[in-house]
């Protein structure tokens, strides 16, 4: 283990019989590669088709075939390692990594092992909208995946699906940096970002595009660190806080006994809440790595990788802090956009030639609270960018008030016209929702008010804060439509409080 | 009629284009001169149909005047290539009765310049053996016989013992010798085209590691393997070559480099080229007559204006140990896929692991599973340092010592091809197999260097079998070694089987 040591804050120990232990963790995230076609094979990475629908005869390993890099594969993994901050290898290496497997056809796994083609790197992680944490990266590698067992098919046999075989994975192992569940999930929900910002991976955990071997030790504050487990696959975010917690308090559990920690590859269970053994380190593999003498090493220019570097998109940091400086936004009203390119994107369209606070206001709590209480997102929003941008332009222009925007974005939401989206402004006009600035009609319905409540009157009087209750009662009478401020104003003079 | 199987490749080629007689014609002499054959167990399986079919479209292009370089000429392929809708096994029971669905680069650019399949030929399983010892369809049988021995059909006895072809490319070594194809692909790996083309009087060509598309070829040690062919002649080695190279890119080590007509070579003067003889090639006990031979190599090339300069390639002796780490290494793993699962023999078990266990086991021969246990152990850890990275630092060197000596303006080098002649079937290697693996002590430094190597015969033994020269060149000049070898084969003349004795 390297020497590299963050200590963790006192707040994020675990107590246990004989004082506080830290936990010490460090990730490796696969995460498969966005492209059409497999890392060493023209196959269809295209995820739900029949078994064994894209496998070609590389992917099966037939007698004599070879395999043949994929370039856009390679541009994924630079990018990415552009993105973490990493040093991109113009020189790396494919290694043979052996061991028999039904669903492994080659016998082997096309991986990088001492050579990788990104080294060192590192992002910043926000645990809370105000804390952050740097982590390291160790390294990203490409890998092949494997292929799919089906044991649930015949009584007595299992079938295999290849159409997974082959698929270009990235490793991304990071430095056992992480102190607690709470900052690997940031991690990873970060790292998660950022691939989807750069278009290199989908980070769709449901389908196993992006899943985590966890790595997990704990020490007393300020030891070196102990012996750690392995946690493989876990395919949620959720799961790897759980899984984290978990294995933490079974390892200080055995210590506090006078146990010792077995090096071993363990599987979370998320229904039993608990990790057991998979292999311990005598049972490991022997991989027999190799040079793969079928590939040469992979090798480009400082150009490439420069043409890669002046393409990509903003990335999550830097749109973080434009969305502050440009448009006013808070930290944290800045961060919940960047978490999505998408909803960074649609913000910044309703921002467009708008205050960017009141367009931040309604895209966080209007808009992505309705997406997520009908568990959609951004890109399924039934209203444009172009609409919500009119709702907040009605309001700016003082035509609606707030409470009547709502009822507008219902509309707007909810309804249509011949198929067609409705343009809020023409709503307003059309069902009469236009706020009341003519003072004469409001003063009107403040006279009624003041004369159907002489009690309250004397009440204002005495107490100005009652004033509250006649705006109530003067917005009811209007169906909302008054403008508040007008209203006010007219009433503090008519009651005597100005 | 004359025996059109006694024609060497280009002969015959000449003869279909002066329509001396047809492809048809061609095609049936030579399935019924392999059917004649079966003794020598040359072909693994007879594909006279499709010959006959290939041969008259063959004659129905040359009738047109058309036709490729190879146009109506057949060929015998070894069985580690694999031909579509053929079965294909590397003469391994593991392979059982596969059937490619897909042709190799290769053999595809055979067919796409006329060429005429006879059939699969015999080689050691997946190409591990100097004596064609090794394959599950039994020993291939050398047409050469030691001088006084006259055994028949059957006979047997130590003076009639039957010689083995060499190998791995023993099918192709002995059916190009005993005339049943006009030439016939090989492959190479430690030597596996140039000692058994050494050991049947034919020629046999390595070309530059990277020259031909190793793509659906059977793989035994990716770094190693090379395709080439086994011929009559040097002339008609070259013709075959051209058609077998080139780049392709289903195979990343392929090389993008034009590929000349290496036909033109054949003639071109040798005047001034300086030929190396490396000191170290003359080893402890090496029979006289490979002395001789050698010396009489010198001297035709000298004769024909050549400088001879004595040369030292320091790393030599580490050559073959070296070899047998990497070799297997790489088998080691590229055998790994010969599982049960996919294709080919499956034995059932009780689980996946013993079903694993039981197919390897009844599906891979001795030899076979040595190599595995050798490539198995030095990758292993701990082991891996001491033997394998080792071993590829000693080839690192060994490919250093050649190119220091072509920068100082070497053109080729000249070295026996083998240490001896071709011995019998069962005298070698059966109670220590390195016995057997110094047979390629002469030709695997080639392949450790990747680069281009042909085997030329250049004399007879005391016993009267044929005994060859190889020259090894700079990468991808393989025209030099044809314009250098043609010198030999025209001073020592060609080496045809004395008799048909098998028919």
């Amino acid at each position: 283990m390297n020497a590299h040591v963050r200590a963790a804050d006192p707040k994020q120990r675990i107590k246990g019989a004989t004082g506080d232990w830290e936990i010490v963790i460090g990730l490796e995230i696969h995460a498969q590669v966005t492209s059409q076609a497999k890392l060493f094979s023209g196959s269809s990475t295209a995820f739900g088709a029949e078994p064994n629908s894209h496998v070609s005869l590389v992917d099966a390993a037939m007698p004599g075939m070879l395999p043949v890099i994929n370039e856009e594969c390679v541009k994924q993994a630079v990018r990415t390692g552009l993105g973490l901050n990493a040093r991109i290898n113009n020189r790396s290496v494919f290694d043979r990594k052996n061991y028999f497997y039904p669903d492994l056809p080659q016998g082997y796994q096309i991986s990088q092992y001492k050579s990788p083609i990104v080294g060192e790197g590192e992002i910043v992680v926000d645990v809370t909208p105000t804390e952050s944490i740097t982590v390291g990266i160790e390294r990203l590698h490409l890998e092949q995946d494997a292929g799919k067992s089906l044991h649930d098919q015949h009584p007595t046999m299992s079938f295999v699906d290849l159409n997974r075989s082959g698929v270009a994975l990235m490793e991304i192992v990071s430095r056992p940096d992480l102190r607690s569940a709470d900052e690997a999930k940031a991690y990873v929900t970060k790292l998660r970002t950022i691939l989807r910002y750069l278009g290199t991976c989908d980070g769709d955990m449901e389908k196993g595009n992006l899943r985590a071997d966890v790595n997990v030790s704990v020490r007393k504050p300020g030891a070196p660190f102990g012996t750690r487990c392995e946690i493989k696959n876990v395919n949620s975010i959720r799961f790897i806080g759980q899984a984290v917690d978990v294995e933490a308090r079974r390892q200080i559990g055995i210590l506090e006994d006078g146990g010792t920690i077995d090096q071993e590859t363990r599987l979370y269970d998320p229904g039993k809440g608990e990790t057991r053994s998979m292999r311990s380190k005598e049972e490991a593999h022997d991989y027999r790595y190799f040079p793969d003498p079928d590939l040469l090493p992979l090798e480009f220019d400082d150009a490439f990788v420069a043409t890669l570097k002046a393409a990509l998109p903003e990335l999550p940091d830097a749109k973080k802090a434009r969305l502050v400086s440009q448009y006013g936004l808070s930290a944290y009203d800045a961060a919940v956009l960047v978490a999505e390119r998408e909803q960074a994107d649609f913000f910044e369209a309703v921002a467009k030639g708008r205050d960017g606070k009141a367009a931040a206001n309604w895209v966080i709590n209007e808009l992505f609270g309705r997406l997520n209480k009908e568990n959609k997102d951004v890109g399924a929003s039934p209203m444009s960018a172009d609409q919500l941008g009119g709702i907040v332009d009605l309001i700016g222009e003082g035509v609606i008030s707030g409470s009547i925007a709502k009822q507008l974005f219902e509309i707007i939401w909810t309804e249509a016209e011949g198929g067609k989206a409705l343009d809020p402004r023409a709503v307003v006009e059309a069902r009469g929702m236009k706020q009341v600035t003519d003072t004469g009609a409001i003063e009107k319905v403040i006279d009624e008010v003041i004369a159907a409540n002489p009690d309250k009157v004397e009440q204002a009087k005495a107490k100005p804060t009652m004033a509250g209750w006649f705006v109530g009662q003067v917005m009811k009478a209007s169906g909302g439509k008054a403008n508040p401020a007008a209203v006010n104003e007219i009433l503090a003079r008519k009651l005597g409080l100005g | 009629m004359t025996d059109l199987t006694k024609l060497t490749l280009t002969e015959a080629r000449d003869g279909l284009r002066a329509k001396a007689f047809s492809a048809t014609e061609l095609a049936e002499a030579h399935i019924a001169a392999v059917e004649s054959a079966r003794l020598l167990n040359a072909y693994v399986l007879e594909t006279p149909e499709i010959a006959l079919k290939q041969a008259a479209v063959s004659d129905a292009r040359l009738a047109k005047g058309e036709g490729g370089a190879l146009e109506g000429l057949p060929l015998g392929i070894k069985d580690l290539y694999c031909t579509a809708g053929t079965r294909t096994t590397a003469c391994s029971n593991i392979l059982g009765n596969f059937v490619p669905t897909y042709e190799s680069t290769v053999t595809s650019q055979l067919w796409r310049d006329g060429a005429v399949m006879l059939g699969k030929l015999n080689n050691d399983e997946f190409a591990m053996g100097s004596s064609n010892e090794t394959s599950c369809f039994g020993n291939v049988i050398n047409p050469w016989r030691r001088e006084g021995s006259n055994m028949g059909v059957g006979s047997a006895g130590v003076e009639g013992t039957y010689l083995v072809p060499g190998g791995s490319s023993g099918g192709s070594s002995s059916a190009v010798a005993a005339n049943l194809c006009l030439a016939a692909t090989a492959t190479d790996t430690g030597g596996s085209i140039r000692q058994p083309a050494a050991f049947t009087g034919t020629v046999g060509i390595k070309p530059t590691y990277g020259r031909c598309s190793r793509w659906g070829i059977v793989a035994f040690a990716s770094s190693l393997d090379q395709a080439g062919p086994i011929g009559k002649s040097v002339r008609d080695c070259a013709v075959m070559l051209r058609s077998m190279s080139g780049h392709d890119p289903k195979d990343t080590t392929s090389v993008d480099i034009a590929v000349p007509d290496y036909e033109q070579a054949i003639g071109r003067s040798v005047k001034g080229m300086k030929i190396g003889i490396p000191k170290e090639y003359r080893i402890d006990g090496m029979p006289a007559e490979i002395e001789k031979l050698w010396q009489d190599g010198i001297n035709w090339l000298k004769a024909a204006g050549a400088e001879i300069v004595n040369i030292s390639l320091p790393h030599t002796k580490y050559a073959l140990p070296a070899y047998y780490i990497v070799a297997p290494a790489e088998a080691s793993s590229n055998l790994a896929r010969y599982d049960g699962v996919r294709y080919g023999l499956r034995e059932q078990g009780r689980d996946i692991a013993d079903m694993y266990e039981k197919t390897r086991a009844a599906g891979f021969g001795r030899e076979v599973k040595r190599r595995i246990m050798i490539g198995t152990y030095v990758l292993s850890a701990g082991y891996y340092d001491a033997y394998y990275l080792r071993a590829q630092k000693v080839r690192t060197l060994i490919k250093k010592d050649f190119e220091d000596v072509f920068a100082a303006g070497v053109h080729a080098i000249l070295t026996p091809a083998t240490p001896s002649a071709a011995f019998g079937i069962g005298e070698k290697g059966s109670a220590d197999p390195v016995e057997m693996y110094l047979n390629d002590i002469f030709t695997v430094t080639v392949n450790m260097a990747g680069l281009p190597g042909i085997a030329v015969p250049a004399g007879l033994d005391g016993q009267g079998l044929p005994l060859g020269l190889q020259l090894i060149g700079r990468p991808f000049d393989e025209e030099t070694l044809f314009a250098l070898s043609e010198v030999i084969e025209q001073a020592a003349g060609r080496f045809p089987i004395p008799s048909r004795w098998w028919a």
